[in-house]
């Protein structure tokens, strides 16, 4: 996959959260919203280009160019019109392939009244808006990542399954370099590759459904009536070990009876997470 | 093959003083850095319009190096103000002038940084393209401007001046930056056609004449009367000064850049109208 890290900037965090998760909406699974993408961290103003508070964002897609198209209709709809915000790349310095133009595309909404400019290395856009100006940079950094890394909570009953998928967002949260696109981190309907229908890419994992469990190959214990699934999507290979680790210890408490991961066959990617290995080693956790 | 060890930095110290101009483009690192201390010395100049070596105007202490440190005659305080085109073209390294400099200092240079620990005279930064030009006192008129006849000054680079600085300095200005710690004189960013003009003390009559486009700034709020030809537009926070002015306190924290600059309002004027009218004049607000 490929990746994204753009930090908004406003006047204040409640802005700039907003404009944040209106960017991340319907950005769950790259099958259906073309990326993924979620907030990664709150950023004091000390930490943004500009001094105000703001909210790091990643954005992952399949490939550059969906990345590319994703992103100039994310901050055009999403940052562009909320109240007060700008728009910085947050990967830095990248090689010229792994440039996307951003800011370069959005420009023409200036009408000819946009104005470049250029500090050291970087161009920045102001676009005139009816607010007053409205500040991009022209060009983001991309990067190789990693999507679907995943835990499987699989709760004795629905309240503990959901209390313990909330403890292991809650620890993965402030961990830079990682997003859980899903809602509140959470995924209820994970998904298995292919269907019984020629036109659907995926459908319900069926060996997960305690509903099928009579019907179907089950995956599932005699004790298990719950599961949710933690989508982790990262940066790097390390900080979603990372991730799953901190997930998994927060997690494990009384009324799971398991935790596991989708491998779906060793089928959807390079990256394996084995999670008895991750549990076995010591992994630097880089925390917001 | 070298004969002698690469040194730290060249040194070059002005051996009389005389009223006398004196010509040096060839005090630059590019001409230094692969040069033994004789090689240096026998680098062409011009005293006056005899043709003469660096090794007969300055003491040359060092070798091999891009790193050039240049001091006064010692009975001669000030002789630096003579010689002209220190740094002319270089691309890198660093110069470091103890005292004033001559004029076209660092004239088309490229890239490096030149430090002065005085004042500059005219044309210093003329056609910049790239690099960090440094001043602590005043410079000359025409900083980072274009030569007559040429159609673009300043390309490039960043110009600080701790002091003042005399008329059109950043004239047809393309790209780059030139920070003004006092004030700036007439013309200053005339026939500008992008760029940025940052003035922290008072922007001198007929800014921007003729520009095209490009920013000009009066970060204190202090400019004197504006050309007709710019027409007032709206009072408002202007996101990218937070940007430029927060790295220009990382650049120099001596700048007199305080919070309300940042995120204070500005009145935005635009024009000049008698050309293309899309540059601006932002002058600070109260907060």
């Amino acid at each position: 996959m490929r990746a994204a890290r753009l930090i908004i900037t406003a006047v204040n965090e409640q802005w700039a959260m907003t404009a944040a998760q209106v960017t991340t909406g319907f950005a769950t699974s790259v099958i259906a919203c073309g990326c993924e993408a979620g907030v990664e961290a709150v950023l004091a103003p000390e930490e943004t280009p500009d001094g105000r508070p703001g909210v790091s964002v990643l954005v992952f897609t399949m490939g550059p160019k969906g990345l590319e198209d994703q992103l100039i209709r994310r901050v055009g709809q999403c940052v562009m019109t909320c109240p007060t915000t700008a728009c910085f790349d947050g990967l830095g310095e990248t090689t010229r392939e792994n440039r996307l133009k951003i800011g370069g595309a959005l420009r023409y909404f200036g009408n000819g009244f946009q104005i470049s400019k250029k500090l050291e290395g970087k161009r920045y856009w102001r676009i005139p808006v009816m607010e007053g100006e409205f500040l991009v940079e022209e060009s983001f950094g991309m990067q190789k990542a990693i999507g679907g890394g995943n835990l499987l909570i699989l709760g004795q009953d629905n309240a503990a399954a959901l209390a313990a998928a909330e403890r292991a967002v809650d620890a993965i949260r402030p961990l830079r370099d990682v997003i859980l696109p899903f809602p509140g981190g959470i995924a209820r309907s994970g998904s298995q590759v292919g269907s019984k229908y020629k036109f659907l890419r995926a459908s319900t994992n069926v060996a997960y459904c305690p509903m099928l469990r009579a019907q179907v190959e089950t995956a599932l214990p005699e004790s298990v009536n719950s599961v949710y699934e933690i989508v982790i999507d990262g940066l790097s290979e390390t900080a979603i070990r990372a991730a799953m680790r901190v997930g998994i210890e927060a997690a494990a408490q009384a009324g799971v009876a398991r935790i596991s991961a989708g491998n779906y066959g060793g089928t959807l990617g390079q990256f394996h997470f084995h999670l008895r290995e991750i549990m076995g080693t010591q992994i630097h956790t880089d925390t917001r | 093959m070298r004969d002698e060890a690469a040194s730290d930095v060249v040194t070059l110290r002005l051996r009389a003083g005389s009223s006398i101009p004196v010509e040096a483009d060839t005090i630059c690192p590019d001409l230094f850095i692969g040069r033994s201390e004789a090689e240096i010395a026998a680098l062409p100049a011009f005293y006056g319009r005899r043709q003469v070596t660096l090794g007969d105007l300055f003491e040359v202490d060092g070798a091999y190096s891009d790193h050039i440190v240049m001091w006064d005659a010692t009975d001669d305080p000030g002789g630096l103000r003579r010689v002209k085109r220190i740094g002319q073209r270089m691309s890198r390294g660093r110069i470091v002038v103890h005292g004033d400099a001559g004029m076209h200092l660092g004239a088309e240079m490229r890239g490096g940084e030149i430090v002065v620990h005085g004042s500059t005279s005219t044309w210093a930064g003329a056609h910049m393209a790239g690099g960090i030009l440094r001043v602590d006192g005043n410079a000359g008129p025409m900083l980072g401007a274009a030569y007559p006849g040429e159609i673009r000054g300043m390309r490039g680079g960043v110009i600080f001046v701790r002091g003042s600085v005399g008329p059109r300095a950043g004239e047809r200005m393309r790209r780059g930056m030139i920070v003004v710690g006092g004030d700036a004189g007439e013309f200053s960013g005339a026939r500008m056609i992008a760029g940025s003009l940052f003035v922290f003390g008072t922007l001198g009559a007929r800014a921007g004449a003729g520009m095209k486009r490009g920013t000009i700034v009066a970060v204190n709020g202090r400019a004197e009367a504006l050309l007709p030809t710019f027409r007032y537009a709206c009072t408002s926070q202007v996101t990218f000064m937070r940007v430029y002015l927060r790295r220009l306190w990382e650049h120099d924290c001596q700048l007199p850049i305080t919070d309300a600059h940042v995120s204070g309002a500005y009145h935005r004027y635009t024009g000049d109208i008698t050309t293309l009218g899309k540059g601006e004049i932002l002058i600070y607000a109260e907060h």
